[in-house]
Parts: structure tokens; sequence; C-alpha cells
């Protein structure tokens, strides 16, 4: 940014390849545990809901406000607890995956017909069964849609986690406010957005996969 | 004394309530800076989203822009912000967090106010159009009252997303609450870290009950009471 410098210099990119692949990998990993956790945990909330309905406002509350917070000031919250860790950048991050998540899993198995579940009722499963077999693969492609979401806003996030030193394509950012070197913004801007970008449609492509049926009649 | 003790003790020292860089002085600095920036996005993206759902035009885009918007991390829209603040010789602080808040704004007030027009029932216009109504009168007396829930969420959605986004700012030297946090993690200070996590925090959730609280307020009851109006889909992307 200072004058006379081009706003991207190639050579740079040239130089730091490797830094470039091991900063894109350590985003990969920091948004999959998120996401594969907040799914576990989700999962479970989310079953529990639909067993007891009472518990749906008071469980979308909670992670309502939680998804309200900032992620610079929910991870601040967390360090004098537990420190500059990946286990604060993961709180923070799994925690913005619940909100989403919970909500997609519990109206995909709502939606569900009603004669469709006594149908398989009265064909003799248990209720185990009808939600294996019946309520969850019907409800699949709304589950996979909030993946998605859960996904992209994930990998945006994890820009952040940067700050509190746990790496990830946010880390060119900084370098870059840092050091007042355009590169690297640039940089780690594009590719974190293209990383989600090419993540969504890489679940596209899952959630037909999974559920051939839903391309088949639209 | 306990972490929480000593964040207790940093809240009531008095030279902490004072000066530049004062909890009020901060807290008005974060409050102006998104402020403004909600603004700028409601004059830029409300009527483009009104016109467009009115006229049923370029709906694809009018939907998906939200989607991008979205993809578009805060963190990198600062960083794309520098720049572009810095070639236009506005230096660093308020106006380079500014131009990367802006664009924050505007997918969900734009595609909020395109859905909310567009689910208005067209037997309703069409009831309008019968009583003799122009365009003008379609869109003020009918479509936007019941596209006004929509609306509101859509810029409370814009505005959730913009205080926290505004946190960042104090990353290109600018004010606000984000600089104890910022402040805090570089001097290694938990407790200044502690405070203004918890500000920010409290200064987001109350933006939010704001404007549920707003809502209440502005749509008329009748719309308010019928439970086919559309719900906001989607909640704010956490920043």
């Amino acid at each position: 940014m200072t004058p006379g410098e081009p706003l991207i210099r190639w050579d740079w990119i040239a130089r730091n390849l490797d830094a470039i692949g091991q900063r894109i990998a350590e985003h990969v990993v920091l948004t999959g545990i998120a996401v594969g956790i907040g799914l576990l945990i989700s999962f479970a909330l989310s079953i529990w809901i639909v067993r007891q309905p009472r518990w749906y406002g008071p469980v979308t509350w909670v992670t309502g406000i939680l998804y309200t917070i900032p992620s610079l000031a929910l991870f601040a919250l967390l360090i004098p607890f537990t420190g500059l860790s990946l286990l604060t950048a993961e709180i923070g991050l799994i925690g913005y995956t619940l909100l989403i998540l919970i909500r997609n899993i519990v109206s995909g198995i709502q939606s569900v017909p009603a004669d469709v579940r006594e149908a398989a009722l009265g064909m003799g499963y248990t209720q185990r069964q009808v939600l294996w077999q019946v309520e969850l693969p019907l409800a699949l492609a709304v589950i996979i849609a909030g993946v998605r979401i859960a996904t992209v806003t994930t990998i945006g996030l994890t820009t952040v986690t940067a700050l509190i030193g746990q790496g990830g394509l946010g880390y060119f950012i900084l370098e870059g406010i840092q050091r007042f070197f355009s590169t690297p913004l640039i940089v780690g801007a594009v590719l974190s957005v293209t990383l989600a970008i090419l993540v969504d449609g890489a679940l596209v492509l899952v959630q037909r996969w999974l559920t051939p049926w839903t391309s088949a009649r639209s | 004394m306990s972490f929480l003790g000593s964040v207790l003790g940093w809240l009531l020292d008095p030279t902490h309530w004072q000066g530049s860089d004062g909890i009020p002085t901060r807290i008005a600095e974060h409050v102006v800076l998104s402020g403004l920036a909600v603004g700028v996005g409601v004059l830029i993206a409300l009527p483009i989203g009104v016109l467009l759902g009115h006229t049923n035009r370029a709906g694809f885009v009018a939907i998906n822009v939200a989607n991008i918007g979205r993809a578009l991390p805060s963190m990198a829209l600062l960083a794309l912000a520098l720049p572009v603040a810095f070639s236009l010789g506005l230096g660093l602080g308020f106006w380079p967090t500014f131009l990367a808040l802006v664009p924050l704004a505007v997918p969900p007030i734009l595609t909020n106010s395109f859905v909310g027009i567009r689910s208005v029932d067209r037997d309703v216009v069409e009831a309008a159009r019968g009583m003799g109504m122009g365009e003008w009168g379609v869109l003020r007396q009918a479509e936007l009252p019941i596209a006004a829930p929509l609306m509101i969420a859509g810029v409370r959605n814009a505005a959730v997303a913009i205080v926290a986004t505004a946190t960042l700012g104090a990353l290109v030297a600018g004010g606000g609450l984000g600089r104890y946090i910022v402040d805090g993690l570089a001097r290694q200070q938990p407790d200044r870290l502690f405070v203004g996590a918890l500000l920010v925090a409290l200064l987001a959730v109350a933006t939010e009950l704001g404007f549920g609280l707003f809502e209440r307020l502005a749509v008329s009851a009748g719309v308010r009471n019928t439970s086919q109006q559309p719900r906001s889909s989607a909640a704010a992307t956490p920043r």
C-alpha cells in the first residue's frame, strides 16, 4: 500500500506457495472439526427436541443468543479461561454452527408427512427404525442445506481465529494489515471466499448423490 | 484476586470511564460507526429491493445476493477495504472500516425487502388496484405495510452483522469497543480484553432485541396478527 507498490506482487505468491498450502490446510481442518462436532451435538439435541418439542423454544433461544455474539468477542470472552488455544477457537466455531443445524434437522424431521410415519409404524417398524430408515433419509436434503450454510459461515469465521493464533487463511490478512502489504491481504481474502464457494459446490454434489430423488422430482 | 474480581475492578476504575479511551467514548464510536453504515446500507439497498420486488424483476439476483453476502467473511471485507481506502487517500481507522461495513448491510436488506414485497398476497395487490390506487398507492398502502416485518428483519440482520464487524475496525487503528479487545490481546491484559468482549456482546444482543421491539411498534397490528406473514427465514450471519 506504499505508493508505487503494485497491489499484488506475484513473486511473493510464488515464493510463499508452501505457506499458502499450509494455511489452506489449517483452514480446512479448523472448519472440518467445527462442522463435524457441531453436527454431532446438533443431531443429538435435535433428536431430543423432536421427542420433547417444548424444549425447541429454549434451545433455539440460547443458540440464537450465541449466534448473535460477534466472533471476536466470543473468542475474547473465552481466552481468560481456555487461553489462546485450539479449544477456544473450536468452542466458538462449534457454537455458531448449532442454531442453523438444529433448525434444519428439526424442521427436516418434522416435515416428514404423518402418513408416511404411520405407514412405517403400521408395517411394524420400531421408533428407532422409523427415525433411521424413514425420517432421516427424507430429512436429508434439508439437513444438508443446513450443513451448507453452517460450513460457509464457519469458513468465513475461521479467518478471525488467526487473531487468537490458530492459523488459517486469516493469518495472511493479519500479516497484510500489520506489514501494510496488500499482497497477503488479498491472497487471504480471495482464497477464503474461493474456499467457501468450492466447498459449498462440493456439498451440493454430495446432496445430489445422497438424495437423487430430490433432483429427479424438480 | 479472582479473575472476575479483577474484571470488576477494571470496570469500577473511574479512569476507564473518561477520556478518549473511556468506555462511553468507545461505545459512542462503535454506535456512530455502525449506525452510519446501517443508514447508508438502507439508503442503497432498500429502494433497490422494493423497486425490484414491486416490478418483479431480477428475482434470481435479488434472492441470491444474500447467499453471496454470507460467503464474504468480515475479515476479507476489511482486508479488501484497506487498500481501497488507502488509494483514495482516506487513511486508517474510520474509513476503511466504514467501507468494509456497508457491503455487509446491502445483501440482507436487499433480499428481505425484495422477498417481503413479493410475498404480499397478489389478491391484496389486485384489490388495491381495483379500489383505484395507482402504483404509488399500491406500494405505500398495501405492499410496504405488509412487507414491513421482513424488511425490518433484514435491517436487523444487517445491523447485528455490522455491530459485530465494527469490532474488527480496531485492527486497522479504528476506534470503538474492538479497541479493548485488540489492545487487551496485544498488552496481555485479560481484564481489558474481557470487558471489551462483554460490552461488544451486550451491544450486539441489544441491537437484536432493540429491533425486535421496534418491529412490534412499527408493524401494524392487523399485519402482525395474520398468521400467513412469512417470518424471516434466515437469521443474520455470525461475524
